[in-house]
């Protein structure tokens, strides 16, 4: 059998490598920082200021996180079955259909912790069923995923938008959102948590929607390791030969893998129109969707590393703001770069550094090289 | 206006509308026939669309602007084919986050040299394509039928746009009669076939690459120096992903490649000008429908419910020699 | 002795800890068959692509007709006159004949020019060895003998002097392999060298005129063909005697298990491949299916484990009707006392990325007794792989391990403890031992003795006509997807080959 690289122990496979690549993206983008003409330096500061800096701060990270978790969790969840859903975009903006239903229905006649898991079931049941018609259309007549989910992103871009136009928008209004909701559509912010610490949430909407990603999150490891779905999705996503094999039905797995998959995407729409808009407006998932496949990757589609991940992008959503108003030249398009350098070279080109760091790490530790050595034979 | 002249207009901003769409499709395919998918055409042509607007700018010249875009775009190309084939990392995550860097950098490099909000500033004549007038076009304008689609749809495009035409059977000719192109289509068949025949897949597969990149810089060069004057933020609009769409459409085939992109052409190009145009029987069709048409018919064709779209063999997979 | 066609010096290879090659030194004489033989893994097929220059060898020389030649990549082999048909061909499938033959050898930048030059020079080989092939037809539709004759056109028109041959009968019906090994002795008096690698000896013993053993990545002897034997040549391929003799008493067939009527299947692309088999398998028996490989067998397999959908006829298992035709469910059909050992177990049986304790229950998943609540019992089910471990002798012992880092005898030990454990009442078992170190090999066959013993009815197939004759109570034999006859196990080589080469074929199958 061939050995393409040598095993590494699990803090250089899952600490070391990971970190190399961010390194890289994030010196890449001091690069970019540079050529605009300022510091990278005075970049990082007002990066790291501006997400941590104040309790205010930390609450629009931490705010951003959130978003990043669901959306993060939603690509994770396909890949473990083997599936590139990158139509977390799309199924997070149709998502935001059922949150809005839900607290435009009622709003003002329901308090909001009745609303809130009315919405949640209505946001997950709309980006499900907009990740289903691609995972149907897989499963049962064998088009791509990767194609139809960005298909649907355009689709669900255009839906959206009639329906913004026609159907949520009131009577005599200009700008394409809804109502702004009352009381019942309105998440509380977790301002006790952040008082905890000492620290104020100030007007950041750092709200409850916190706790249910990482309850999400948890409901995620334990799909995925403790359960007989999980079992099968990770069956099916090594190895389709061997799932068939057991017994496994493929095109049952891979529906109701991107049912979950578009669910989480979906939630994602609960943080900003309940938590900070109080409305849904157009294109309020603005790219988050597409970040969490960063934050898969990065988070190597296990829970434990997607919410690190999560936080660090919540970290430059926030941060980058924060640069934006300290440094006209660096608008929040940076992001956008170190978003895609990460992706490059935490998914793209992650192998990239993998041959020196083994030769480093085999050579400080002898330890290892017996173990590589007894392993490889 | 009579409806001839009504349709002549409509199939004049057809070919624009197609143009770019022709050109990125054709790169597609060069590198999707290799074996190398590419959901990244919408970052090189955005990057190229800059390249040009900015080059163009500072040189004042159109030619300078178009070969700048044409090499943005190679090397964004070369990245993608760096991380596909030499790395074997995955061509979908690879293109996405192409897509991304394009699309930010674009952004910031274009406010901190310009300072227009992300645009490049106009350009003026001497910096653009300007249209080619066919000989007679004027003395013939008013001859029906013939002289109407003499003047009116033939005549008066961008040279890009001739350019893009020519290259749909050109590329015919390249992939199916000549060597390279018996090759490329090889590699993205078996590359072990292309291998063991002594031929480099590798260097085989970053060719194919490069003119996919030489193909997504003349359509970026074309929005913003032929269909526009000058870079603005986005431009692309999702150009890339109807590309791609097309090329799928057209079952990776280059006169197939033709009529998609024509037909997603004016599916636009009808949008835009007959918003709210009331349709016989059916009545009033939403704008957003026309919009999302392509995407939807490629998702119908992918279905296999109107025919079969089956991608070239090995197209996705790096090449592993196996022992 | 004559020239040299090929001459090998010291050579050396190693894939990061896998040493494939060890210092081998190989003499290959001008216009020879020269056998290079040894079992799977032995290191042939890495020695042949270095000196095709599909990789380098990190020591050691290759020298082809008295110059010593560096053969970076294929380009050079092909320069130095060497061509290779592989043992998965190296053809474009949706190509004609025609152009694949031309493929890397066009002449010039535009195709045109070459192509009249190509065709004629096709016919002039086609009529020098009488390798009739349509030029214009297209791969995918040609049955696979002519798609080897089109890889040996493309070494020729490559002008090689020096053809090296991998496993080239694996997928060969024997008529065909005959066919082939007439053009290979043609190719010889034409003067040309051939290299044939194989891991047969009858093939070594019919057709070369020396032969080299390789064993574990070294070149263990070279002898000429006429004065050795097959006894030999399997001793020095083994490296000790193999008795292929397993220990067994009479066996006592009871009830019908397994009742398979008038089966057909048909592959992806509309080829029967499967044709209409019955047989009829009892409880306490082991009928073995031989067959060259490709000729049904792993189809049949599948179309009774429910993994592929049957054209048409019956299945019985356990008196009940399995829905092969439909939805027969894997799943269902081991609730009704089917168990299945894949013949690949590396893509199927199991899933190398897992720990050996999920592959412990694959399959078999969706037993309560692995649940506990909404969730699996991990504790539960590493505790039962501990005892398998133990019952197998499973090394390491460590259920938690990545399965990739077994070995492929303890590979297969975790794929049959599952599946016999289970007390099944059919046993269905393809290629038991293939990639399997002989220690292994000689545990795996006991058990399935002893599986036959405790009465369950036992479904075998293997390409090695040896292990089908060590175990098996009665021996079915195909060909062409058909069942072409029945033989009990004492029936000679001569008689089961005959019958592989579908010689008696349609006689006995019209009865």
């Amino acid at each position: 059998m061939s050995v393409p690289y040598a095993k590494l122990p699990a803090w250089a496979e899952y600490g070391l490598i990971p970190l190399v690549n961010l390194a890289v993206a994030f010196l890449i983008s001091g690069l970019v920082v540079l050529i605009v003409g300022e510091s990278p330096l005075e970049a990082a500061y007002h990066m790291i200021n501006g997400a941590f800096g104040r309790g205010e701060y930390i609450g629009f990270t931490l705010y951003y996180t959130t978003t990043f978790i669901f959306t993060g969790l939603a690509v994770a969840v396909a890949f473990h079955a083997g599936l590139f859903n990158i139509g977390g975009e799309g199924q997070a903006y149709v998502g935001g259909i059922g949150v809005a239903l839900a607290c435009l229905a009622l709003d003002r006649t329901l308090p909001w912790y009745l609303v809130f898991p009315i919405a949640i079931l209505g946001a997950a049941f709309f980006g499900a069923l907009w990740a289903m018609i691609p995972g149907w259309l897989q499963a049962k007549r064998g088009s791509h995923i990767v194609i139809t989910t960005i298909m649907f992103n355009f689709i669900a871009a255009s839906l959206m938008n009639y329906l913004l136009n026609k159907v949520f928008k009131p009577l005599g209004s200009m700008s394409l959102e809804t109502r702004t909701f009352e009381a019942g559509g309105q998440l509380p912010k977790l301002d006790w948590l952040m008082s905890i610490f000492g620290l104020s949430v100030g007007s950041a909407p750092f709200n409850i929607s916190f706790l249910l990603a990482l309850v999400a999150a948890f409901a995620v490891w334990v799909l995925i390791w403790r359960t007989k779905l999980g079992y099968e999705m990770r069956t099916m996503g090594h190895s389709p030969a061997a799932a068939r094999y057991a017994g496994i039905k493929e095109a049952k797995i891979i529906v109701i893998t991107m049912m979950i998959s578009g669910g989480l995407a979906g939630m994602m729409a609960l943080n900003p129109i309940m938590g900070e808009q109080f409305r849904m407006q157009l294109d309020f998932v603005q790219g988050a969707g597409f970040v969490g496949i960063a934050v898969a990757l990065m988070g190597r589609s296990h829970p434990a590393g997607i919410i690190p991940a999560a936080l660090l992008f919540g970290m430059l959503y926030q941060g980058g703001a924060e640069i934006s108003f300290e440094m006209p030249s660096i608008s929040r398009d940076m992001i956008v770069i170190i978003q895609g350098l990460v992706i490059l070279f935490a998914g793209a080109l992650e192998h990239m550094f993998r041959p020196a760091i083994t030769r480093l790490v085999i050579g400080l530790s002898p330890k290892t090289r017996d173990v590589a050595a007894t392993k490889g034979a | 206006m009579d409806f001839f002249q009504v349709f002549i207009e409509l199939a004049q901003s057809t070919v624009r509308v197609s143009t770019p769409l022709i050109l990125a499709a054709l790169a597609g395919l060069f590198t999707e026939r290799a074996g190398v998918f590419d959901i990244g055409l919408e970052g090189k042509m955005l990057g190229a669309a800059f390249a040009a607007g900015c080059v163009a700018y500072i040189t004042q010249s159109v030619y300078m602007g178009l070969l700048a875009a044409i090499l943005v775009s190679v090397l964004l190309s070369l990245v993608h084919g760096y991380a596909s084939i030499t790395q074997r990392g995955s061509q979908i995550v690879s293109g996405v986050a192409i897509n991304f860097v394009v699309a930010g950098s674009t952004v910031i490099l274009g406010e901190a040299w310009f300072r227009q909000g992300g645009r490049t500033p106009a350009l003026s004549e001497s910096g653009r394509f300007s249209a080619i007038h066919l000989p007679f076009a004027d003395a013939v304008r008013d001859v029906p039928i013939l002289g109407q689609i003499y003047s009116g749809l033939l005549s008066g495009h961008s040279p890009l746009t001739y350019l893009a035409f020519l290259m749909v059977p050109a590329s015919w000719w390249i992939l199916y009669r000549t060597r390279f192109g018996l090759r490329l289509r090889a590699v993205g068949e078996n590359p072990g076939a292309v291998d063991t025949a002594g031929i480099s897949v590798i260097w085989l597969r970053y060719r194919a690459v490069i003119c996919c990149g030489i193909l997504c810089g003349i359509a970026g060069a074309y929005l913003s120096l032929s269909a526009g004057a000058g870079f603005t933020k986005g431009m692309t609009a999702g150009k890339g992903y109807i590309a791609l769409a097309a090329l799928i459409f057209a079952k990776w085939r280059p006169k197939n490649i033709l009529f998609a992109c024509l037909l997603f052409g004016f599916l636009d190009a009808f949008a835009i000008r007959y918003q709210g145009f009331a349709f016989p029987l059916i009545g009033k069709v939403p704008v957003q429908l026309m919009q999302a048409l392509p995407y939807i018919l490629t998702v119908i064709l992918l279905a296999g419910f109107i025919g079969k779209a089956i991608p070239p063999k090995a197209g996705g997979v790096p090449y592993v020699k196996e022992r | 002795m004559s020239e040299l066609a090929i001459e090998l010096k010291g050579i050396d290879k190693s894939f990061g800890l896998v040493h494939a090659n060890r210092n081998i030194n190989l003499k290959v004489r001008k216009g020879t068959i020269h056998g290079i033989i040894g079992e799977n893994g032995a290191g042939k097929s890495t020695l042949m692509s270095i000196l095709y220059g599909f990789y380098q060898a990190d020591h050691g020389d290759i020298v082809i007709n008295g110059q010593t030649v560096n053969i970076r990549d294929p380009n050079a082999a092909i320069a130095a006159g060497i061509g290779m048909v592989h043992q998965h061909f190296m053809l474009v499938e949706n190509f004609t004949v025609l152009e694949n033959i031309m493929l890397g050898a066009e002449e010039s930048q535009i195709l045109n020019a070459g192509i009249t030059k190509a065709r004629a020079e096709l016919k002039r080989l086609e009529k020098e060895y009488a390798l009739e092939v349509d030029p214009d037809a297209v791969i995918e539709e040609l049955p696979v003998g002519i798609q080897q004759r089109v890889e040996i056109l493309k070494a020729l028109y490559r002008k090689a002097d020096i053809l090296i041959l991998d496993e080239p009968t694996g997928v060969l019906t024997p008529a065909e392999a005959d066919h082939l090994f007439r053009i290979l002795g043609q190719l010889k008096d034409q003067g040309k060298t051939v290299l044939l690698i194989t891991h047969k000896l009858r093939e070594i013993m019919a057709i070369t005129d020396e032969v080299s053993v390789m064993r574990r990545g070294e070149m263990v002897a070279t002898r000429t063909t006429s004065e050795t034997s097959v006894e030999e040549l399997a001793e020095l391929m083994v490296g000790r005697r193999v008795l292929l003799r397993v220990e067994k008493g009479e066996a006592r067939p009871a009830d019908v298990k397994l009742s398979v009527k008038n089966l057909t299947v048909r592959d992806s692309r509309g080829v029967t491949m499967v044709d209409d088999v019955s047989f009829d398998l009892r409880a306490g028996e082991i009928v073995g299916i031989a067959g060259v490989a490709g000729n049904g067998q792993s189809e049949l397999l599948e179309a009774i484990s429910g993994i592929r959908r049957a054209k048409s006829g019956t299945v019985l298992l356990n008196g009940r009707p399995v829905d092969v035709t439909g939805h027969a469910d894997p799943a269902e059909l081991r609730k009704c006392g089917l168990a299945h050992v894949p013949e690949d177990r590396h893509h199927v049986g199991l899933v190398l990325k897992f720990e050996e304790s999920e592959n412990a229950i694959l399959g078999y998943h969706d037993d309560p007794k692995y649940r506990k609540g909404l969730t699996l019992d991990v504790d539960a089910i590493r505790a039962e792989a501990e005892e398998k471990i133990a019952a197998y002798d499973i090394r390491p012992p460590n259920p938690r391990l990545k399965t990739a880092n077994f070995s492929g005898g303890n590979q297969q030990k975790i794929v049959l403890a599952r599946e016999m454990e289970r007390n099944p009442d059919v046993l269905i078992i393809g290629q038991p031992t293939r990639g399997v170190d002989v220690g292994a090999i000689e545990f795996i066959h006991r058990r399935i003795i002893e599986m036959r013993d405790q009465g369950k009815a036992v479904l075998l197939v293997s390409v090695e006509l040896d292990e089908i004759r060590a175990l098996s109570d009665r021996i079915l034999v195909m060909f062409a997807g058909r069942v072409v006859g029945e033989r009990a196990p004492d029936a000679t080589e001569g008689e089961l080959g005959l019958l592989m080469a579908g010689v008696e074929g349609p006689k006995e199958a019209a009865e």
